[in-house]
């Protein structure tokens, strides 16, 4: 059965994100996935990432969510990375507001599995205020990732 | 307001999914329904065919182009990018909304007393527009007719079905539990038990849901083409036809009718004080007289001739070969459900029983059984053919089929009745003959799968009725295979 904890694990997650800049802040992430073995070639998964970034002008929305987000061969595994930064990171949001909470999706290549869609899923609940209020007010990295998985039911 | 939306992103996983959340969640907050398509690597399920048809606008919250773009070709549309809607879901709701209103003629008559341009002269033109086929629209206005149909073919049929099945068919017929003098009568009151009283109580109320399918099928296609004001003139007419006999093809006559003469009222030019009653006053009350004159005063007779002329026609044929016989009785029971000629073999059918000819009465209930299970196993053969709507009422038709509730087959024929109501007559027609070649009997009116009990030859009956059942599913599917795409207003991937 597809749980979240497939998905994200406090490994995945930093409520304090070191980067001061926008790649920066995806590379760190992507660290992250590295090291749980997320993400075969970390440098190929940036690149494929930050491109989609420039291609779209941003993923940055003007609730203060970023979602860069990557589909390609460099993801072994799909998986999703938090991260919280406390200065804000510019992502390109239309009227120009800082990202606070950025979610870095890595999808494997190839046809959509239940993973993806659980994704989705996640993606979906960040529409709502209350989720990002709740993100924001949480301490630790189980913090979050309690939080996903109450809002998300399966 | 009702809404579609279709979005789209290229990786297919955050922006369109939360697009489509932002515009749901922006729309019911202001009170609006929506129905979103996801496209793109996932995707979600397509818009169903009736709520295409109920749309007032649409919306594209796309980043790339929309997959079979055509099914909104008649809406007005508001087309954002994806992170647009995600940032600002009601600004763009509202967008839609206004389109929505301002599109052209969908309420009250024509502005400055001058008809549209670009009408063709043709009271049949949809009110919001043109852009599809003339065959598409008409499939489109039956469809919401039957959509908003099935509801009561499921509840009405379940329900009659369950009496059947727990209590002695007839014997649940011959009871009344409820008269406006009397009130209620209990089971000891009427001298019979629990069991049966409980049955006839279900029959009563299923009985009278099912009253309700041509006059709902009629009132909602009049909707679907003339917006609220055909409703009435709609429903009316269904209700007229039921009063003539003309069954649910008199339903699809009245429905379209209704349409075409309230739209017709839509193009008389009147401004100020007259414009606001129109559809408060006019349209109701001229739509209806109208719709009800045609159907009693034109429709009504030559129905009534039809009948009469069938009753004589088959009584002289009872002598006939009896392979003849059963595929005539067959046919002629799927032809009409609730109609004239379905009517008349049924007739044919007890007035055999009553003359104690055993044979003419089992072939006329499995003739009339095969319909609904044929339809119930081609939804399940083949589903893509089917939309959500008729996929749920083949659920039901196994039932209604077994228990001997032709009806169940309705929300087939009238969403597809040039293909559907051949397939069914070919079937029952096998059925029939069948049936008749076994020498099955049945010594009861009706009770379906019920009352094999009192079945004579019931295994070869079964048989027959299962041939016909396959035979039916078979050529529905094929006719509705031929069409190429498969599904109605979807783009079905046959």
């Amino acid at each position: 059965m597809t749980t979240i904890s497939d998905l994200i694990t406090p490994a995945l997650v930093t409520t304090d994100l070191a980067a001061t800049d926008t790649r920066g802040a995806i590379d760190e992430l992507a660290g992250l996935l590295e090291a749980d073995g997320r993400v075969t070639d970390r440098a190929g998964f940036v690149a494929t990432v930050v491109a989609r970034e420039d291609e779209t002008g941003g993923t940055g929305m003007e609730s203060g969510i970023a979602i860069p987000h990557g589909k390609s061969a460099d993801v072994a595994r799909a998986a999703l990375a938090f991260g919280r930064s406390s200065t804000g990171l510019d992502f390109g949001a239309e009227d120009g507001t800082p990202s606070d909470l950025i979610f870095l999706i890595a999808a494997p290549e190839g046809e959509d599995d239940l993973h993806v869609r659980v994704l989705s899923r996640i993606a979906r609940k960040l529409i709502h205020e209350s989720f990002r209020t709740s993100l924001r007010g949480a301490t630790t990295s189980q913090d979050v990732v309690d939080i996903i998985e109450r809002e998300v039911e399966l | 307001m009702k809404l579609v939306a279709v979005t789209s992103c290229p990786t297919g996983i955050a922006h369109s999914e939360m697009a489509a959340e932002a515009l749901e969640v922006a729309a019911r907050e202001a009170g609006h329904e929506i129905t979103v398509e996801v496209q793109g690597a996932a995707g979600g399920p397509t818009i169903p065919a009736a709520d295409l048809a109920e749309a007032q606008a649409v919306i594209f919250a796309v980043d790339a182009s929309v997959k079979d773009v055509e099914r909104f070709a008649h809406l007005p549309k508001v087309e954002v990018r994806t992170r647009e809607a995600i940032d600002r879901g009601p600004a763009i709701v509202e967008r839609a909304v206004e389109a929505a209103s301002k599109a052209p003629v969908t309420s009250g008559a024509p502005a400055a007393g001058a008809s549209p341009a670009e009408d063709e002269d043709d009271v049949f033109a949809s009110v919001t527009g043109d852009g599809t086929s003339r065959t598409e629209e008409v499939r489109r206005w039956l469809m919401t007719g039957v959509s908003y149909m099935i509801p009561f073919v499921v509840a009405g049929g379940i329900l009659i079905a369950a009496s059947f099945a727990i209590a002695d068919a007839v014997a649940v017929t011959e009871v009344t539990v409820f008269t406006e003098d009397d009130g209620l009568f209990l089971p000891g009151d009427l001298g019979i038990d629990a069991i049966t009283w409980i049955g006839a109580v279900l029959l009563t109320i299923g009985g009278l849901a099912f009253s309700m399918l041509v006059p709902i099928l009629s009132g909602f296609i009049a909707y679907a083409m003339a917006d609220r004001p055909g409703i009435a003139p709609g429903l009316v007419g269904g209700l007229l036809a039921n009063e003539v006999g003309a069954g649910f093809i008199g339903g699809l006559i009245s429905g379209l009718l209704a349409g075409a003469i309230v739209n017709l009222m839509k193009r008389i030019p009147v401004t100020g004080t007259i414009k606001q009653m129109m559809p408060v006053l006019v349209y109701p009350l001229f739509g209806t007289l109208a719709v009800g004159a045609l159907m009693l005063l034109v429709i009504g007779e030559p129905v009534a001739s039809i009948n009469q002329a069938l009753e004589s026609w088959l009584t002289g044929l009872s002598g006939a070969n009896q392979i003849v016989l059963g595929l005539i009785i067959g046919a002629m029971m799927a032809f009409d459900m609730g109609g004239p000629v379905n009517k008349v073999a049924y007739a044919f059918g007890i007035l055999s029983l009553d003359a104690g000819n055993f044979q003419i009465m089992a072939a006329v209930m499995a003739a009339g059984m095969t319909p609904p299970l044929g339809l119930a196993l081609a939804t399940v053969v083949r589903r893509k053919l089917f939309n959500e709507a008729e996929r749920r009422a083949g659920q039901a038709a196994w039932i209604m089929g077994a228990s001997f509730i032709t009806e169940g087959a309705i929300p087939f024929a009238a969403a597809d009745p040039l293909r559907v109501i051949p397939s069914l007559m070919v079937g029952s027609a096998v059925t029939g003959a069948l049936s008749l070649t076994f020498n099955a009997t049945l010594q009861a009116p009706h009770g379906g799968i019920w009352v094999i009990g009192v079945i004579g030859n019931g295994l070869l009956y079964l048989l027959a009725i299962a041939i016909g059942t396959v035979v039916t599913a078979a050529a529905v599917i094929g006719l509705k295979s031929l069409r190429g795409r498969g599904a109605t207003v979807q783009p079905a991937a046959a």
